[in-house]
């Protein structure tokens, strides 16, 4: 018979649901001692592979000459897509991904083969000595090119009614408009890296840094032409993901499986940083275009909005992306008689992938711009445009694609912010400041956030637990949920404590992997709490369940009043230790570990008609930001945010005040600095961080209000949370917003600057002329 | 034979591939994996590590953060370096690591080793530390998850209760460990990492190694090893030439060794010229400014270094030597196209010097980037004016970013003088002028078009802020 472990009684405590506890790597993480797949200690016998890519955008390979890279130092091995002894395509859901090229070139700097050598260094040094002879076609490097072209990776997509425009054309007034977007580079502090180590005849275990460890689970067994069951992907932490790792880190995983299961070596493929930047997708850059009718009150009647998305050389994840702009161009408004329309556009560039929002930010400005663009033909302030055309009973409540808003809390969250930010008071002030300050101009910008909560491919919204007590009442919780730093593990480490009574370090949430919980969705689309936290929730209490009943059976009572709590079971006048517990039901043969499963209610889409319930709920927010702009330089700077945001029922107030304030600043160098820039060519140059801008730690505004909005998700969410991982880098529209705001107070607030995304010093300089030149005055001197 | 402390432990040694990192060092070698790579590239800061060192009077110690991704061994000589493994551990977390987890600094945590080494960098400087103070030690790090807000209170939190920890307890055998190691001189026979002491060795170790390449802080010849897949044969490190880091402010000139690091750079020359500070505190990063000198940022010639044009502006002049002689040019000289200068193969700079500052003498230099932290000038403008009477007797000036070098502006320098100051013709013609003067290229920074409009607009700027009595508020971002 086991030997049972000797347990102390625990001291009693309470939830700590709710409750600001700290990330559970956080001491880990501080004290260097926190591993990521780079910092593994590695097997014996390790190797490393490098990519070699191709300087030319589009064309044919015509001669493809590795003679001299298998003769370069150290190396072991080189493959092309022949040498793929399975799947040569590890497209997401679409086809059209080659693992190395094949032939045709798609884009600068497409991966052609990969190197295997004793050292980083030599197989680095050998992807450089490849002969390639490419015979190069033309590229198709704008949106308005594969417009033209009719080149699409996905049919477009639309919803609402088609004679929309014709209510447009018959208001009394109109806006018409457009925007060109721009990309956005993830810059996870720690690259694309996989390690893979062949395992007993032709199986694979995998050590990535994914948020689809699932996915590349598949892909590895497709590649190298196995089953799924002899791949074993394990994931412990990400150095950040941000959707970046969503698709685009199989290939690595996929490459290194081939070259460990030919050499029978661990193979770690670790991308250098340009590399990394060039070879993998970014947020898709989009250029969008309006035309909507509103009354004298700036009442939208009739809205018909085109969105085009640049999805690159192939589908990825594009599709879903797409469809989410096309859902959040109306952001909180309702647009009246509404029209959507969406393409996808295939050009030459990389596969442009999932990021942080997934097409959502790029739809939603759409809103802001309209709004910001009413507000200025009539005269008003902006916030009063929002104000009125927010969904409630005077507009509407119906989505351009059917969807009724239940739940808006827009309308109270815009007036609580109003007050606490003392808008109206900066207003007056600010315009007073500019009225006296020829050089510096300020702007304030309050702008809200309305966004749909759940995958829009519907079968991913399902989710998987394993959960096992140990004898010594400890707990180890598997989901399939990945850990990239959003503080996941430490909420689902909450939820089993509090379901259970016990004490958080009676909980160790595990590396995620496959072979615990299988079929996973992507941590992504701000799901990972809702959908694992609810299976987990779920083993735990099918666990309860039976620990309860096998007590009340010992008891001889009745279970009605059980409840967990302070580390102990507590049945009536009756109470026994959790570990006491435990240890009673092993020697009864009570099973100590269960699965828990859970999938989203409600949700459904018919795409044919374009209508449907895509979101089991939305989560919103509202941002007041400020700013001030030098219309000498263009240079800006953001001095003062003020954020009440929606997360329900908060399940770790630090947490999720730690994703509003990092998704605000990604979201504001997404509209501010961060300017991905491809030359004539094709190549991309902003390809590392010496000229990829993302926001150094004097960009943080001084003044930084986050407030949560507390009111419990009236949906049967995880204890009534709302996810939170995207929609507050939404809030960050505000600061395009803002800056157009100190623009426009150059013409005295008659005119809606055009000011393309980013907004970098350059461009907002540009539009400071134009203003000085609409107002009359002479540059730079006004 | 480089010798140092590897925490508290004495390490020599023999390097064999010049090109080694730092970071490499201690990952693959040390199997110290707190330390991150991000980049390679001295952009992020995920690879802080501190090096202390003893102050020149022997008594304290001072450390400093570098990135160790771009420094070579050679850097470590006579140097203790501490890596994030050193500072604490899961039972007993260093002031700095325990306000980092109080503030939930940390998400995914990979930039959080190299915040935590810049942390208590500044934990163990003498600085008062507030907001600005914490920004400024911490913007060579970047961090992609938490927006910095509660890194920045980390920061601020630990260092507000400042405690003597296990390094200042350890000081004096640390000091007098560095001491003997430091005092040991390095091998006369290495062929690959060659660290000359003297002037002497250094002509020799150029005489015998003529294709071998001087290094000096290794901030951008690193990036030809971690980006551009080169490997030397053999480097000649300056970092042991004690006589060319000295700085000294005579009468009437400020004199500064070649092998300054910039940040001892910047605090003599903002003694002379306060107004350079803003100009030093956005230059790169602290730990690259750590790491960095004054002669390798001129030596390199780019277009776009940020100090060239302050010595075209301030009309210093370089003292070249050879190991026999030495001769004088003036910066206006010295720089002869795309990253070519004066000096002749045998020659290296041995001093700047700068004339001190004279009283009716305005200076400004102003900087305009993408990103106001760590990053590089899309234009980079200094001027010089001279005002006696309220009319200009002299201007001089310096630009990066415009040209294949650095520049100065004749025609402008000579247009402005004997105009009044006050006079809006001074602000017309200077912008006229700037707008023309150059024909800067179309890059990933900036278009061209852009860099001629700003660089007429700084004109204004300048105009604007030297007027005796201006008001008129014309920055976004104030520099103290």
């Amino acid at each position: 018979m086991r030997k049972l472990i000797n347990t102390q009684p625990t001291s009693s405590v309470n939830s700590p649901l709710g409750k600001g506890r700290n990330h559970e790597s956080a001491i880990r993480q501080v004290c260097g001692e926190a591993r990521y797949v780079d910092d593994m200690p590695e097997p014996g016998n390790i190797a490393y592979a490098a990519i070699g890519t191709c300087a030319h955008t589009t064309g044919t390979i015509v001669t493809l000459d590795l003679d001299a890279v298998r003769m370069s130092e150290g190396v072991l091995d080189v493959i092309t897509i022949e040498d793929i002894p399975g799947h040569t395509d590890i497209a997401p859901v679409f086809d059209g991904d080659p693992i190395l090229a094949d032939k045709t070139l798609l884009f600068h700097n497409q991966p052609v083969f990969a190197v295997l050598a004793e050292t980083v260094d030599q197989a680095r040094r050998a992807t450089t000595k490849a002969t390639i002879v490419v015979n190069e076609t033309a590229p198709t490097l704008s949106v308005e090119q594969a417009l033209a072209q009719k080149s699409f990776v996905r049919p477009t997509h639309t919803f609402g009614n088609a004679d929309a425009i014709h209510t447009v054309k018959q208001s009394s007034h109109q806006l018409e408009g457009s925007l060109s977007i721009g990309g956005q580079e993830h810059m996870y502090l720690e690259g694309q890296v996989s390690l893979a180590i062949p395992d007993e005849e032709d199986r694979m275990k995998i050590y990535t840094s994914s948020q689809h460890p699932s996915e590349v689970q598949k892909l590895v067994a497709e590649v190298l032409g196995i089953k799924l069951h002899r791949v074993v992907v394990d994931m412990r932490r990400m150095g950040g993901g941000f959707g970046g790792k969503e698709s685009q880190a199989a290939q690595w995983a996929c490459i290194a499986a081939v070259f460990a299961s030919r050499n029978g070596r661990a193979v770690k493929c670790r991308l250098p940083r340009q590399q990394d930047m060039m070879v993998t997708g970014k947020r898709h850059p989009f250029e969008n275009q309006w035309h909507v009718g509103f009354d004298h009150q700036g009442c939208i009647e009739g809205a018909d909005i085109e969105v085009n998305g640049n999805c690159g050389y192939s589908a990825d994840l594009s599709d879903a992306i797409v469809d989410r702009a096309m859902f959040h161009v109306d952001n909180g408004y309702y647009l009246g008689n509404s029209h959507v329309v969406g393409h996808r556009l295939k050009t030459s560039f990389v596969s442009h992938t999932a990021y942080r929002g997934f097409g959502g930010p790029q739809g939603m400005i759409v809103a802001e711009a309209i709004m910001d663009g009413i507000a200025r033909q009539l005269g008003e302030d902006p916030l009063t445009i929002r104000k009125r055309n927010l969904y409630g009973e005077q507009t509407g409540s119906t989505t351009p694609y059917g969807m009724t808003v239940e739940d808006n809390v827009l309308p109270e969250m815009i007036g609580q912010l109003e007050q606490t930010s003392e808008y109206w008071q900066r207003r007056e002030a600010i315009t007073e400041f500019n009225r006296n300050s020829p050089i510096i101009k300020k702007g304030l910008a309050l702008t809200p956030v309305k966004f749909g909560i759940s995958f829009t491919a519907k079968h991913l919204n399902q989710a998987g637990a394993l959960v096992h007590i140990y004898t010594d009442g400890t707990i180890q919780v598997n989901h399939g949920g990945t850990e990239m730093g959003q503080g996941l593990h430490t909420k689902i480490a909450q939820i089993a404590a509090h379901e259970f009574g016990i004490d958080m370090d009676h909980i160790e949430v595990t590396a995620t992997r496959t072979d615990k919980v299988p079929n996973t969705s992507p941590t992504a689309a701000s799901s990972g709490t809702d959908l694992n936290g609810k299976a987990v929730q779920n083993a735990c209490i099918t666990l309860k369940e039976r620990l309860v009943s096998f007590w009340a059976d010992e008891l001889g009572i009745a279970a009605d009043d059980a409840v967990f709590k302070d580390n102990g079971l507590f049945i009536g006048e009756h109470q026994i230790d959790f570990a006491a517990l435990v240890q009673a039901a092993y020697m009864a043969r009570i099973s100590l570990s269960s699965t828990g499963y859970y999938r989203t209610p409600k949700i459904f889409y018919d795409r044919e008609n374009g209508t449907g319930r895509p979101f089991f709920y939305f989560a919103y927010g509202a941002a007041a930001t400020e700013v001030l702009i030098d219309t000498l330089t263009g240079e800006n700077r953001v001095t003062r945010v003020d954020i009440l945001h929606d997360v329900g029922a908060s399940l770790n107030p630090a947490l999720d005040k730690g994703q509003i304030e990092g998704g605000f600043i990604q979201g504001m160098g997404w509209l501010t600095t961060e300017e991905l820039k491809w030359d004539d060519s094709g190549k991309l140059t902003s390809n590392n961080m010496a000229t990829y801008k993302i926001p150094a730690i004097g960009d943080t505004p001084e003044i930084m209000n986050v407030d949560l909005y507390s009111r419990p998700n009236p949906q049967d969410s995880i204890y009534h949370s709302k996810a939170v991982g995207e929609p507050p880098f939404m809030l960050a529209i505000s600061v395009w917003c803002a800056l157009k705001d100190a623009i426009s107070s150059i013409t005295d607030y008659s005119i809606d600057p055009p000011l393309q995304t980013p907004a970098t010093a350059e461009r907002i300089l540009q539009a400071v002329e134009h203003a000085n030149g609409a107002a009359g005055n002479e540059a730079g001197l006004s | 034979m480089v010798r140092f402390l590897l925490n508290d432990e004495p390490v020599e040694l023999q390097v064999n591939d010049p090109n080694l990192t730092v970071l490499r060092y201690l990952r693959e070698q040390q199997s110290q994996c707190g330390t991150k790579e991000g980049c390679a590239a001295g952009d992020c800061g995920a690879c802080t590590v501190v090096v202390a060192a003893p102050t020149p009077t022997g008594d304290e110690l001072q450390y400093r953060t570098i990135n160790s991704c771009i420094a070579l061994m050679s850097s470590l000589h006579g140097k203790q370096l501490i890596t994030v493994e050193n500072l604490g551990n899961a039972k007993s977390l260093h002031p700095v690591q325990q306000a980092m987890v109080d503030n939930h600094g940390s998400q995914c945590g990979f930039c959080t080793p190299g915040f935590i080494m810049s942390a208590f960098a500044l934990y163990h400087s003498s600085v008062e530390v507030d907001r600005e103070e914490a920004i400024h030690a911490l913007s060579g790090n970047l961090c992609r998850c938490t927006g910095y807000r509660p890194i920045i209170d980390a920061a601020l939190s630990a260092c507000a209760q400042r405690q003597p920890d296990q390094f200042d307890a350890q000081k004096e055998q640390t000091i007098s460990a560095l001491l003997k190691l430091g005092s040991s001189c390095a091998d006369k026979d290495a062929q690959a990492l060659i660290m000359p002491t003297n002037r002497q060795q250094l002509a020799d170790a150029m005489a015998s190694h003529p294709l071998a390449k001087l290094v000096a802080g290794s901030t951008d010849l690193a990036l030809d090893i971690t980006q551009g897949q080169q490997q030397f044969d053999t480097l000649i490190s300056l970092s042991q030439m004690a006589e060319l880091k000295q700085i000294e402010i005579t009468e009437h000139t400020l004199e500064i060794g070649a092998m300054a690091a910039l940040n001892d750079v910047a605090c003599a020359v903002t003694e002379v010229y306060p107004q350079l500070q803003e100009l030093f505190t956005r230059f790169a990063s602290l730990p690259i400014r750590n790491q960095a000198t004054l002669g390798g940022n001129i030596a390199n010639a780019s277009p776009i270094g940020d100090t060239p044009p302050v010595m075209l502006a301030l009309e210093a002049s370089l003292v070249l030597d050879n190991g026999e002689e030495c001769r004088t040019v003036a910066a206006r000289d010295f720089f002869t196209g795309y990253r070519q200068t004066v000096m002749a193969k045998n020659e290296w700079i041995r001093r700047v010097i700068i004339p001190k500052k004279q009283p009716n003498q305005r200076v400004a230099a102003y900087k305009i980037s993408k990103r106001q932290e760590d990053d590089i000038s899309a234009v980079c403008a200094v001027f010089s004016l001279t005002i006696e009477n309220h009319v200009v007797t002299k201007l001089t000036s310096g630009f990066g970013g415009v040209a294949a070098t650095p520049v100065c502006c004749p025609e402008l320098e000579q247009a402005l003088v004997g105009l009044t100051w006050s006079d809006p013709t001074c602000l017309a013609t200077g912008k006229q002028i700037l707008a023309n003067a150059f024909s800067p290229i179309d890059d990933v920074r900036a278009s061209a078009a852009y860099r001629k409009q700003v660089l007429a607009n700084l004109w204004h700027r300048f105009w604007l802020e030297h007027q005796t009595d201006n008001l008129i508020p014309t920055r976004v971002v104030s520099h103290a």
